[in-house]
């Protein structure tokens, strides 16, 4: 597992044996390994607490861990300029995480603004990608993100994920906070960029119909520990243990 | 905003900082007489010399014109020698009226060099008053007969001699006086009081003009215990340097007055409500010293109405409004320049922050006029104490509100930009700072008000602005006097408040709803 493997079959994530203990003892991960392969979405759920996010966020460097490595396109992201790393990995949070005192397309332009493109061509791009998630650039652009549904500011956050046009996407939890419709909505235009755009991405949800739906993929995660991963198909089958299987009857009943 | 535009800024506004060679600055207690005595030299000076003559009348009490007069803040101001010989030298009171006036000119003349030249010629001693009707009714004469029924009495006396070892508590020893209480009272108050039987002992000077109107009758200092007040010109001997002149002009005031005379100048200014400037005047008209001139401009008239009285005032109060806003300003902007970088700091650094704001929150609870006079040793009188205090006070508002401000900016805008690549800079720069930018000019309009509030009180040591007519009303008991100056700086407090409030609102970022 821990032989090197050449760079065109290499994972686009790997988290080798990590585990994240924060002072005071607290344990979030431990000793979790994963494999993510480029084009492909694995979803990761578990209870609140259960490390998901945590693992998600160690990818990016947001969360340094306490031991094991992390690689991202092979590189361990440990000898990586976490700057320079962030701004070629797209990220979607819960809620969108827009800034609120700037405009909708100052937001999509905010990393190819910081990648160093010239205006005009960080414009150009920031209606592309409003064009691409379904919002008008012509009434939404010049719109501040109060002014806009949280389905269309979620929408906003994708195109500003998008935007610098990174192979690999982490998601938060990005339809957490929208109702049920608008989530429905937004599943369907997130296939459809799965289908266009074949980026490697990681999805934290709590939701297992949104896992089972939108992942190749799911790990199921409980105290710090992937329990199990696999398609949705082999999770059915074979549910690793008694927690696996609890949670897939939870999402039938 | 650059370091040189900053200074031309408080050049522009500080003209007290920078002592002009040809100015003499004239001090004064905060009682009538002593206002009386400071505008009649700065009177004379003006006509008989070239120099400019600045006014600091006014200040609080005796340590704070003696150290404006030793740190030459103040070139020149009345005192009496009593209150040298035992407030200022701290020895004892029983020496005789010439014998106190030559122990105080060579003590204080090897001391620091301060110079008290031409003795007025009246003596403004100390007394004990009490009502016409409890004295009669007592068999009062003497201070000794007071002593005898003070358990039963109420006494009410002014800060200072309350303070003073040649005041009440020499007194108390002395006589053996001990009061079923004491209030301490500003004069004017005093007279009022004991006028009502709400007091019914007080301290009083001899050329005080209100005895008679309050039914108020002096008992006998059969002890001897208060020394003789003879009223002088106490001067800077540098100043007497500089300007050997000075010597020469206020010399000619010597004996020129008599306890009468000095009555008779404090009953118009205390009763009839007159100006310190047209009784001066009139003063040193009446002893040839200063021929006709211009009339200065009447004040303090209780003919006219408010409005006209405000009018009359106009000239003076646009200059004090002028000072206070410089004032405030000044304190203002050194105030934002330190404390938001502060701010910032310690929200980078968090360990410590809490307990470090706390510190500057203290710094708030100390009295403002307590402030005011820790500034006097260390800076003098006039401008630069009441900026610095000022400037303590405005920090804690706009530290408090950085720091939270900053520390609180969205976290979940804050998360996003991090996690898409933003520097900690451009996270300061271009989110924290503007997200906070309403809570922190919030913290800058709550340290203008208060700014703007306490600078009223600048003037107790001579540093101007809308306080002074509010601080000689009270010293003069003129309620339209202090009304024409606690009216505009509520107005101007008001009108900096809705201004702050105006400029937080256009420079709220768009799209902070």
């Amino acid at each position: 597992m821990l032989a090197p493997v050449s760079p065109a079959t290499a994972p686009a994530l790997e988290a080798i044996n990590v585990s994240k203990t924060y002072p005071g003892g607290t344990s979030a991960l431990a000793g979790v390994s994963l494999a993510v392969a480029p084009g492909e979405t694995v979803a990761l759920v578990g209870e609140s607490g259960c490390g998901k996010t945590t693992l998600l966020r160690t990818f990016n460097r947001l969360v340094d861990p306490s031991a094991g490595i992390v690689r991202v396109e092979g590189r361990p992201v440990a000898e990586t300029d976490p700057i320079g790393l962030r701004r070629r990995i797209g990220y979607v949070p819960q809620d969108g995480g827009l800034l609120p005192h700037w405009r909708i397309e100052r937001n999509v332009e905010l990393v190819p603004r910081l990648l160093g493109w010239d205006r005009d061509h960080a414009r150009t791009r920031a209606r592309e990608m409003l064009d691409l998630v379904g919002l008008a650039p012509d009434t939404h652009a010049r719109r501040y993100p109060a002014e806009l549904s949280g389905g269309q500011r979620q929408r906003v956050a994708f195109a500003r994920a998008l935007a610098a046009d990174p192979p690999i996407i982490l998601l938060d939890e990005p339809f957490g906070a929208l109702d049920a419709l608008t989530r429905l909505e937004l599943h369907r235009q997130f296939q459809t960029l799965q289908e266009t755009l074949h980026k490697t991405m990681v999805l934290v949800t709590h939701d297992l119909n949104e896992a089972f739906r939108l992942a190749g993929r799911i790990g199921v995660m409980k105290k710090g520990r992937l329990l199990q991963l696999a398609t949705p198909d082999e999770l059915t089958a074979r549910p690793a243990d008694g927690y696996v299987r609890e949670l897939l009857e939870l999402r039938h009943g | 905003m650059g370091r040189r535009s900053v200074l031309l800024f408080l050049l522009l506004f500080l003209p007290g900082i920078a002592h002009a060679a040809d100015r003499v600055v004239v001090g004064s207690k905060n009682f009538e007489e002593s206002r009386l005595l400071g505008e009649i030299f700065a009177q004379l000076l003006e006509s008989r010399t070239k120099l400019t003559v600045e006014r600091r009348l006014g200040l609080a009490g005796t340590q704070v014109c003696f150290e404006a007069l030793k740190s030459g803040a103040i070139d020149v101001y009345p005192e009496y020698t009593g209150t040298g010989l035992v407030s200022l030298l701290g020895e004892p009171a029983n020496l005789g009226r010439s014998a106190a006036m030559s122990r105080v000119r060579s003590e204080f003349l090897s001391r620091w060099n301060l110079w008290w030249i031409s003795p007025l010629g009246f003596e403004s001693s100390f007394e004990i008053a009490v009502p016409q009707e409890l004295a009669e009714r007592e068999h009062l004469t003497t201070i000794s007969d007071l002593a005898r029924i003070s358990g039963r009495l109420r006494g009410g006396f002014g800060h200072e001699f309350v303070g003073r070892e040649d005041g009440l508590p020499g007194l108390e020893k002395t006589y053996g006086l001990k009061f079923a209480s004491v209030e301490h009272l500003q004069q004017a108050i005093q007279y009022q009081a004991a006028g009502d039987r709400r007091i019914d002992a007080m301290d009083a000077y001899t050329t005080d003009a209100r005895l008679l109107r309050y039914n108020l009758v002096i008992l006998r200092d059969d002890k001897n215990f208060f020394p003789p007040y003879e009223a002088a010109a106490l001067v800077r001997g540098e100043t007497l340097k500089r300007h050997p002149e000075v010597g020469a002009v206020l010399g000619l005031l010597a004996g020129a007055f008599d306890e009468d005379s000095m009555r008779a100048l404090n009953f118009r200014l205390q009763e009839k409500g007159e100006s310190e400037a047209v009784v001066a005047r009139d003063a040193l008209r009446a002893l040839g010293l200063t021929g006709g001139g211009a009339r200065p401009p009447e004040t303090g008239r209780r003919t006219t109405g408010f409005a006209a009285y405000l009018w009359s005032e106009r000239q003076t109060l646009a200059r004090r409004t002028l000072e206070h806003l410089g004032l405030s300003a000044a304190a203002l902007l050194l105030g934002v320049l330190v404390a938001v970088p502060l701010g910032l700091y310690l929200e980078r650094k968090r360990r410590g922050a809490e307990s470090a704001i706390r510190v500057l929150g203290l710094l708030q609870t100390v009295p403002s006029l307590a402030l005011l006079a820790f500034m006097i040793p260390v800076l003098g009188v006039g401008i630069a104490p009441a900026i610095v205090a000022l400037w303590l006070y405005s920090l804690y508002p706009i530290v408090r509100n950085t720091y939270s401000g900053v520390r609180d900016a969205d976290p979940r805008a804050v998360d996003a930009a991090t996690a898409l690549g933003m520097t900690p800079g451009q996270i300061l720069t271009q989110v924290r700072l503007p997200l906070a930018a309403p809570i922190i000019l919030a913290g800058i309009r709550t340290a203008a008000v208060i700014t703007v509030g306490t600078a009223t009180l600048a003037a107790f040591i001579g540093a101007g602005g809308l306080g002074e007519p509010i601080i000689t009303g009270l010293q003069l008991a003129n309620a339209r006097m202090i009304l024409s100056g606690a009216i505009p700086a509520a107005a101007l407090a008001l009108l900096v408040d809705g201004a702050l409030g105006w400029i937080e609102k256009a420079l709220r970022p768009a799209g902070l709803g």
